[in-house]
């Protein structure tokens, strides 16, 4: 497209057409994805608790239009709320696997970012972007409600950035 | 055992019944945490239930052979971080009786507060989760709400929602703040009439009771056989309470009473002694009275000191110590080992929920999948109590 | 007096109480541990196998079993250990007496590398089926990650200099270009 916004066609001819340029539909597939992520529940350990006391009444996540999945094939969030372990790894990348394009992943507390405080254990893998690629780190042991609601909107933020033809491109 | 495939379908010889090998979990809404149940099932009538365990195995016990004394608090929080206060008072008591020193009396007191201000915060998570494994999803937001009430108290006190780390060896580590036992009060008169609302909306609830009622009975043998704890154990009738048995710290000055089960569904549905719904009703009443422990326990507050004398550098005396602690989820043992050194030689937990785990498979038999989903809820396991 | 009632009942199987070190414990010849455990369970009435759990002392050689019983009617505690050696271990189960011991005999099992005669079902239980060594050992040598996945993780402060100074350089080549 030219690029140019604004009707194409005068008047006169009796059908005014809009075009859309790239840039509009980008946006407004963006703002669609990023006003309704589906979250999978992935609680794994303490963090598990703080993202339900999110999910909660006070510091709700569903007024941003996102509520919790069982299941990785209807999410396209993954919230890895916990420490990863050797047993569940391999899970965890068979989750990460059946989540339909496009997705996110948050990595949630210490102990997902790089292992947390259970650096000397033998059982536990050090960070879970060992296995999936991670978009945002969130730290804390466990983080706020407020602290994952701010790795949220950064998720928020990484959807709205995205385009088309980006995504054309890494395929 | 086939770890990657979600369902396999196998016949057993000409004109046996169909058997289907299901993994429920272990990422599953309804599992409380990571644990993974192989389900032998012949459609919805499960044959056996077999958990597999291990998928939160952090390694607890090898840290506490590294790290020194002290440095191992924080660490207990995470051995049941829905009850963490708990864990910190055991290790501490633990400690406290290898180093031959006793907390001052307002530590004690205020272990107390804390600790049964987490049960109460502990037994909604349970209470909350277990109606939305049953089917409704109104009570657990209603439990997020008075739990938000009580992390904001203990924030007030130790500055941590959720993995607190406030006991230390030889008392606690902070005082409480100016206001906290009006705050506190205020919260325990709210509370007491949100149980009242909460008896209307589930514990009266026909659909709950009949879900609930004569499903999967533990008998008082069977129970202490399988050593099942806490309220898995006074829901099958048998009343033993560590609080009472063989009180520590504060617990000897406050009157309480400890509820068994009494098949509090009602005979007309089926109930039986040590059905689902005993043990989940025993919670309830639990958090009554944990009420009035902390209400007698503002009351009775001494004043002095929050911390005893310990040395900067703890090296108790060569020997060994069991030390047990009424958690929310029944006695959590602490076997201590220590050689005269800065770390521990051997720590050992021994969680309520370990052994819980090896009851399921008996009484899965029979069940339907959903049912077994209320068993797992009754009994009230957490991943990290069973993996350490 | 638990203790003395096993003493006169299994004689030099039963070792002298071990006061002095804050929980009196007493050790039980691993040959006679079964029919202690009977005995306990069913005579002195311990009803309750509380903890079941092994501790390794590799400077005597040992690995030592270890097991408290608590019973719920004279609500009295016993602790009892077993000396076994480091390799080859090798006890009775208790699954028959308390069906509490199951688990935590594979526990002890996957940690420790203890084998239990007569165990329905002994095998791994916290730690993956194809996972190498026994951790609780004092021994015990970590592989350094499991299947692909490895144990090391650079440091994060070092990568967050490095993306900072990649990008100072990327905003210095800009101004270097503008001027």
């Amino acid at each position: 497209m030219s690029g140019n916004k604004g009707y194409a066609h005068d008047p006169g001819q009796g059908a005014a057409m809009v075009t859309l340029d790239s840039k509009m539909i980008d946006q407004l597939v963006n703002w669609s994805r990023a006003s309704s992520l589906h979250y999978l529940l992935f609680g794994l350990a303490c963090c598990g608790i703080e993202l339900m006391q999110t999910g909660g009444p006070r510091s709700d996540l569903d007024r941003f239009g996102s509520v919790f999945r069982a299941t990785p094939r209807q999410s396209d969030l993954m919230i890895v709320a916990g420490t990863l372990t050797y047993k569940m790894a391999l899970r965890c990348q068979l989750l990460y696997q059946q989540m339909a394009d496009p997705k996110w992943v948050i990595s949630m507390g210490s102990c997902a970012n790089c292992g947390g405080l259970f650096q000397l254990a033998y059982s536990v893998a050090k960070g879970v972007d060992k296995m999936i690629p991670v978009d945002v780190y969130v730290p804390g042991c466990p983080p706020r409600p407020e602290a994952l609601t701010e790795g949220f909107l950064r998720i928020q933020e990484l959807v709205k950035r995205d385009t088309l033809k980006a995504r054309r491109a890494s395929k | 055992m086939a770890l990657d495939q979600l369902l396999i379908t196998r016949k057993f010889g000409a004109g046996a019944q169909d058997e289907m090998i299901l993994n429920v979990g272990p990422q599953h809404p309804s599992t409380h945490g990571v644990i993974n149940f192989i389900v032998h099932a012949d459609g919805e009538v499960i044959y056996r239930a077999v958990p597999e365990v291990g998928y939160l195995h952090r390694s607890l016990e090898k840290i506490g052979e590294i790290v020194t004394w002290t440095g191992y608090m924080p660490f207990t929080d995470r051995v049941d971080y829905i009850a963490a206060m708990f864990a910190n008072e055991g290790w501490a008591l633990a400690v406290e009786k290898l180093l031959g020193v006793e907390a001052p009396a307002r530590a004690q007191y205020l272990r107390a507060i804390s600790c049964e201000l987490n049960r109460i915060g502990s037994h909604l998570i349970s209470i909350g989760t277990m109606a939305m494994d049953v089917g409704a999803t109104t009570p657990f937001p209603y439990a997020l709400r008075e739990r938000e009430a009580i992390n904001d108290l203990i924030e007030a006190l130790c500055g941590a929602r959720l993995t607190f780390n406030y006991h230390r060896i030889g008392g606690v580590a902070y005082d409480l703040p100016p206001g906290w036992a009006d705050r506190c009060t205020a919260f325990l008169n709210h509370f007491d009439l949100v149980l009242s609302e909460w008896d209307r909306l589930i514990s009266g609830n026909e659909i709950y009771l009949q879900r609930l009622a004569g499903l999967a009975t533990v008998s008082a043998e069977m129970a202490i056989d399988y050593g099942l704890v806490g309220p898995n154990l006074r829901g099958s009738g048998v009343e033993f309470d560590l609080r009472k048995a063989h009180p520590y710290g504060a617990y000897r000055d406050f009157d309480f009473e400890v509820p068994i089960g009494r098949a509090y569904a009602g005979a007309k549905r089926g109930a039986k002694v040590g059905d689902c719904y005993d043990r989940f009703y025993v919670r309830v009443l639990e958090c009554r009275e944990s009420l009035k422990i902390v209400r007698q326990a503002l009351a009775k507050l001494p004043p002095g000191e929050v911390m005893a004398k310990v040395p900067k550098r703890i090296k108790p005396p060569p020997g060994e110590v069991m030390v047990r602690v009424e958690s929310a989820r029944g006695e959590m043992g602490w076997y201590v080992v220590s050689d005269g050194g800065e770390r521990a030689y051997r720590v050992r937990e021994r969680t309520g929920s370990f052994l819980a785990m090896g009851i399921v498979e008996e009484l899965s038999k029979g069940l339907m999948i959903a049912d077994l989903i209320a068993l797992i809820a009754s009994l009230d396991v957490v991943a990290p109590e069973i993996d350490r | 007096m638990s203790h003395a009632a096993l003493a006169l009942k299994f004689g030099e199987a039963i070792g002298p109480l071990v006061a002095g070190s804050k929980d009196p414990h007493f050790t039980v010849r691993a040959d006679a541990w079964l029919g202690v455990c009977e005995h306990l369970k069913g005579t002195l009435g311990f009803d309750f196998l509380q903890d079941l759990t092994a501790t390794d002392h590799p400077k005597e050689g040992k690995l030592k079993l270890v097991a408290h019983f608590y019973g719920y009617g004279h609500r009295t505690m016993l602790a009892a250990k077993v000396e076994l050696p480091r390799i080859g271990a090798t006890v009775a189960s208790l699954a028959n007496v308390w069906r509490a011991a199951e688990w935590m005999e594979r526990e002890a099992f996957d940690m420790f590398g203890i084998v239990f005669e007569g165990h329905p079902d002994l095998r791994r239980v916290l730690l993956p089926d194809d996972w190498v060594g026994h951790p609780l050992r004092k021994d015990y040598v970590e592989a350094g990650g499991y299947r692909e996945i490895s144990n090391e993780r650079d440091n994060p402060l070092d990568q967050y200099l490095e993306l900072d100074r990649k990008v100072r350089a990327v905003m210095d080549s800009a101004v270097k270009a503008a001027e």
